[in-house]
Parts: C-alpha cells; sequence; structure tokens
C-alpha cells in the first residue's frame, strides 16, 4: 500500500476547502459518465424493471389478501412497496462493484486511478452512479404503485426525501460492493458472493414485514442492516398514512454515517484490485 | 535533468522478480523506449511509475515527485495509456475525451477547442459521435493518444501503444507520438516488441529480459556495439538476451489480439 492519504492531493497550495471542492468536482464527473452512458442505451433501465413488478404484482397482492402480516394501521401493499423499492435499489447496487472488475479487465479503471482524482471520489463518482440508476427504479415502482392502488404521498418535500433515501441507499450498498469487489478481485468469485449477500440482506431487514414478528437473533441482525434504515426513511416518507419507527432524520443520518465509513475503506482497498 | 529517475525500482510476485534493480534516468523531451519480449517486466515498470502499483523495493522519481510518497504530485503531471486498448465503448470518442478533460482539470474555456483540435488531428473529427464500441482498435489507440493532447502531460507513459495493429495503422500511430513530443514537449517512455518502432522513434532504448535491463543507449549505439556491419535492433537483441524478440510470445499475443476483436466486435 502506498503511504498517501485518502483525500484530495495536498499540493502545498491547497487549503482544506480547495481539496473539497476538488472532491465534489471529481465526483460528479464520474457520475456524469454514468448519465451519458444511459443517455445512450437505456435499455438496462426497462429490463431491470420487471423484477419489482412481479414482486408487487404476486406477492403483494397475495398477502395483503391473506392478511398474514400485522402491518398496523397500512394495508399490506402499501407496507411493502417501499420495502419492494429498497429491494430493487439493493439489488442494483450490491452487483456495482462488478463494473470495478470488469473496467479493471478493459484498462479503463487503470486511466482512472492515475488521474489526479482523490481516490475517495472515484468511490463516491461510482456510488453517485448507482444513484443515478436506481432513481429510474424509484420512477416504476413509484408507477406500478399508482396503477395498483398504493396511497402515496405526493407532498414535494417528501418526494426529494425519497430520492434523497434511494441515492443514499444505493450509495451504501455500491461501496460495499466496491470493497467486496476489491477483496475477490475477480468477476466470478463476486458474482458467488453477491448472490450470497443479497437474499439475506433483504430478508434481514423489514422491507416485507415488520422486525417485531422476528425472532430476537433476526432482529438485530436486521436493527445492524442499513436497508432497514432506508426502509423505514421511505416508509415515513413514500406512503400518505406511513410513519418511519425510528424517525427520517436519524435513519438519513445512520446512512449517511455508514456510507462515509464505507467510502473511507473502499478508497484504501480498490486501488489494489490493479495489482 | 533527468525527468524520469529510478533507483533500483524492484518488484516482487510471489517468488518471482518481474523487475529486478532497475536504474535509468530519462530526460526531458526524450522518446524512451523499453524493449522486452513477453514476460520481460515493461507493463509492471510502466505501472510502477504511473503509481498503480507499489515497488516491492527501490524507487523513483517523476518530475521530481517520489512515486509513492507524493503520487498524487506525479498523477498530477503523467498520462498513461495501458496496453489493453482502453477507451470506453459505452461512449462517443468525444464524450471520452470530454471526461478525461475534466478529470485532469483542463480548464473549461479551453475544452471544447482542445478536443476537437485532438479529434482533427488524430483523423477522428468525423467519428467524435460515434460509440467508440464502433472503432477500430486502430481508431482507439489514436483516441487515446487523443486523450493525452488534451491534458498535455509532462510525461506520457504509452504501453505497447502499437500492438494488435496494422501496418499501416502502426504507421500513423508513430507519426502522432513524434508530433506530440515535437508540438508539446511532451517526454515519451512506450514500451514495445517492435524493434522496428523503437528504431524509428525512439531516441534511446532499454533492453529489458526477465525484469532485467542487459543494455542501455540510443539505437545506434547500440547496433555499433555489436561491431558487426548492418546490425539490427534485433541482432542486438539476440545478443544481449541470448533469445529473439519474436518468440515466445504467440499465445499471448493471439488471445490478446482476439480480445481486442471481441471488444471491437
Ligand atoms: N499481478 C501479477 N501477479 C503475478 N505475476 C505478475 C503480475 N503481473 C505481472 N506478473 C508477472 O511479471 C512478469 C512481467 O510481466 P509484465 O506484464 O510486466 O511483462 P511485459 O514485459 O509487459 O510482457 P508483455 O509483452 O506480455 O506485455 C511476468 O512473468 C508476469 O507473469
Ligand atoms: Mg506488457
Amino acid at each position: 500500500m502506498t503511504h498517501e492519504g485518502l483525500g484530495a492531493p495536498r499540493a502545498a497550495s491547497d487549503s482544506a476547502g480547495a481539496a473539497v471542492v476538488r472532491l465534489v468536482k471529481k465526483t460528479l464527473v464520474i457520475a456524469e459518465l454514468e448519465v451519458r452512458k444511459l443517455r445512450h442505451d437505456a435499455t438496462e433501465l426497462v429490463t431491470r424493471a420487471v423484477q419489482p413488478a412481479l414482486w408487487l404484482l404476486i406477492f403483494g397482492q397475495v398477502f395483503t389478501r391473506v392478511r398474514a402480516i400485522p402491518t398496523g394501521n397500512l394495508r399490506y401493499l402499501d407496507f411493502m412497496a417501499p420495502g419492494i423499492l429498497a429491494q430493487s435499489v439493493l439489488f442494483i447496487a450490491i452487483f456495482y462493484g462488478i463494473a470495478i472488475i470488469w473496467e479493471r479487465d478493459l484498462g479503463i479503471l487503470h486511466k482512472f486511478l492515475v488521474s489526479p482524482s482523490p481516490r475517495a471520489a472515484l468511490v463516491l463518482g461510482k456510488a453517485l452512479s448507482a444513484g443515478v440508476r436506481s432513481l429510474s427504479q424509484a420512477a416504476i415502482v413509484y408507477l406500478l404503485a399508482l396503477l395498483l392502488g398504493v396511497r402515496l404521498n405526493s407532498n414535494p418535500g417528501a418526494i426529494a426525501l425519497v430520492i434523497c433515501a434511494v441515492i443514499l441507499g444505493a450509495a451504501f450498498f455500491a461501496t460495499l460492493s466496491l470493497v467486496i469487489a476489491s477483496l475477490v478481485k475477480t468477476r466470478e468469485r463476486f458474482m458467488g458472493i453477491g448472490q450470497i449477500m443479497t437474499m439475506p440482506l433483504f430478508f434481514a431487514s423489514n422491507a416485507i414485514y415488520p422486525i417485531a414478528i422476528m425472532p430476537g437473533w433476526l432482529q438485530v441482525v436486521s436493527h445492524a442492516n442499513p436497508l432497514t434504515y432506508e426502509v423505514d426513511a421511505l416508509r415515513g416518507l413514500m406512503i400518505s398514512g406511513g410513519s418511519a419507527a425510528y424517525g427520517v432524520g436519524p435513519d438519513l443520518g445512520i446512512l449517511v454515517g455508514a456510507t462515509a465509513v464505507m467510502t473511507l475503506i473502499a478508497a484504501r482497498l480498490f486501488p489494489r484490485v490493479v495489482a | 535533468m533527468p525527468i524520469v529517475e529510478t533507483r533500483n525500482l524492484s518488484k516482487r510476485y510471489g517468488s518471482s522478480l518481474a523487475v529486478k534493480e532497475l536504474t535509468l534516468s530519462v530526460e526531458s523531451g526524450e522518446i524512451f523506449g523499453l524493449l522486452g519480449p513477453n514476460g520481460a517486466g515493461k507493463s509492471t515498470t510502466l505501472k510502477m511509475l504511473t503509481t498503480l502499483i507499489p515497488p516491492t523495493s527501490g524507487g523513483a522519481l517523476v518530475g521530481g515527485c517520489d512515486i509513492v510518497r507524493q503520487a498524487n504530485a506525479v498523477r498530477r503531471i503523467i498520462g498513461y495509456v495501458p496496453q489493453l486498448l482502453s477507451a470506453d465503448g459505452a461512449l462517443s470518442g468525444f464524450e471520452n475525451l470530454l471526461i478525461f478533460s475534466k478529470l485532469y482539470e483542463v480548464p473549461r474555456a479551453q475544452r471544447r477547442a482542445r478536443i476537437e483540435e485532438a479529434l482533427e488531428v488524430m483523423g477522428l473529427s468525423e467519428f467524435a459521435r460515434k460509440l467508440v464500441r464502433t472503432y477500430s482498435g486502430g481508431m482507439i489507440r489514436r483516441l487515446e493518444i487523443a486523450q493525452a493532447m488534451v491534458y498535455r502531460p509532462k510525461v506520457l507513459f504509452l504501453d505497447e501503444p502499437t500492438v494488435g495493429l496494422d501496418p499501416v495503422a502502426r504507421q500513423a500511430v508513430w507519426e502522432r507520438i513524434g508530433e506530440l513530443r515535437t508540438a508539446y514537449g511532451m517526454t515519451i517512455v512506450l514500451t514495445t516488441h517492435y524493434m522496428e518502432e523503437a528504431d524509428d522513434l525512439c531516441s534511446r532504448v532499454g533492453i529489458l529480459h526477465l525484469g532485467e535491463m542487459m543494455a542501455l543507449g540510443t539505437p545506434a549505439e547500440l547496433k555499433a556495439s555489436l561491431r558487426v556491419p548492418d546490425a539490427t535492433l534485433d541482432d542486438v537483441f539476440v545478443n544481449f538476451a541470448g533469445t529473439s524478440l519474436q518468440t515466445g510470445g504467440s499465445y499471448r499475443d493471439t488471445r490478446r489480439a482476439r480480445r481486442t476483436a471481441r471488444r471491437l466486435g
């Protein structure tokens, strides 16, 4: 490992402020790249819509009918819609790290690493890119939810916060994914681990049932799972009459903190994928 | 004053040394060629000099900055074209240049003019809006060199810039590399296993074999040192490395060509 820090380059004239500006600018350049790619080819966005549609249509409809899961004053479909949004974001973001391995194999990553960009900006740029991709999922889930008669909260402020929560959720799982990619280094191993991780992350959360009905040990795991806080915030923001058990503010705070920690780890680890 | 200076630069992978105690210096404005067969350690040397991987021992200065302790300062003055064709196929040629002009902090007011000029010089203007996925190998290489023209590094590292190109495309790339030096005073360090390329382009070459520098000098000096009439750089290589440059590479070369073909197809 090199001795340098994680942050921006330290030219003698650089103040901390200039370093932050550089970090933000470079992060946005990486995200811009993703947006440009999406503009050229948006087919992936459509295929990604299938999974949340199936969950809402089949699982959601059936469980709304059987009333097997206690969801307080919410209908089951209203309860699960935010969970399905969080899930589809998770599924996009958790496989995001494979892009790094892919780019390494093509030599593209080398050029980014050689450019004068803070390592943290390269990580945050990827995290934000995953967030951008996830927003299309949010639009799809909103559309499906509207068609299925989910009682959506149309307050613009709440919708703006939904966007924040979705981007933060995607950013956290994308950085986690980068960390995994940096450790396993090959596509095959990464796919294996990604598949092993997604289901536990999804089921050990409040996405499709309340934590209260879980056995004690699973409650502990669910409380340590950032997905829980993403779902909780979404439940408070997306659904009219919905409420966040831990509060939207604390939920978003936890997501910011978790993403920051994961970014620091990823910034340190991922330059090693080219070694 | 040398702009690249290595001192006992070494890289170990497991039990084998990919680069052994490499000591060399490259003067500002030179085109320096690292010559060697597959596995000689050329790419590994370039990866260390471009801060991608840390040396196991020894060190190097680029532009007076230490490649490990001052990696960020080094990155501000260098450019790198990796061995693999590595432009982003899902973006247009123009967009590839635009993104890198921003990463390299080219002033906003100059971005467009520099990008258009670079595309023009590289003969890519009419393909600027096409996705790079549709480019040929030679076009991608020219695009990558255009990238360097946009941000104008002090030192440009090119890893096998002409591998997999047909003779015409190869000739075109050589000419452009020469122009980078004359137009912007760039120092260029390139690797190659084409003797012809080294002879044509490089002011000095180093012959690397199994991680060790076997000989160092101008092409003319090296040829003269053999004391045989009409010696070629190939003869020089056989003399110093005890094997011909062109052998041993066939499998990896085909694999590489195939990979390139797959990317472009
Ligand atoms: N990441 C790595 N892990 C283990 N060994 C490696 C790694 N990278 C390179 N090597 C080994 O180091 C030696 C030098 O490799 P390098 O890629 O630098 O050669 P090269 O001169 O660039 O060859 P080529 O002409 O095929 O590109 C080779 O024996 C190679 O197998
Ligand atoms: Mg090589």
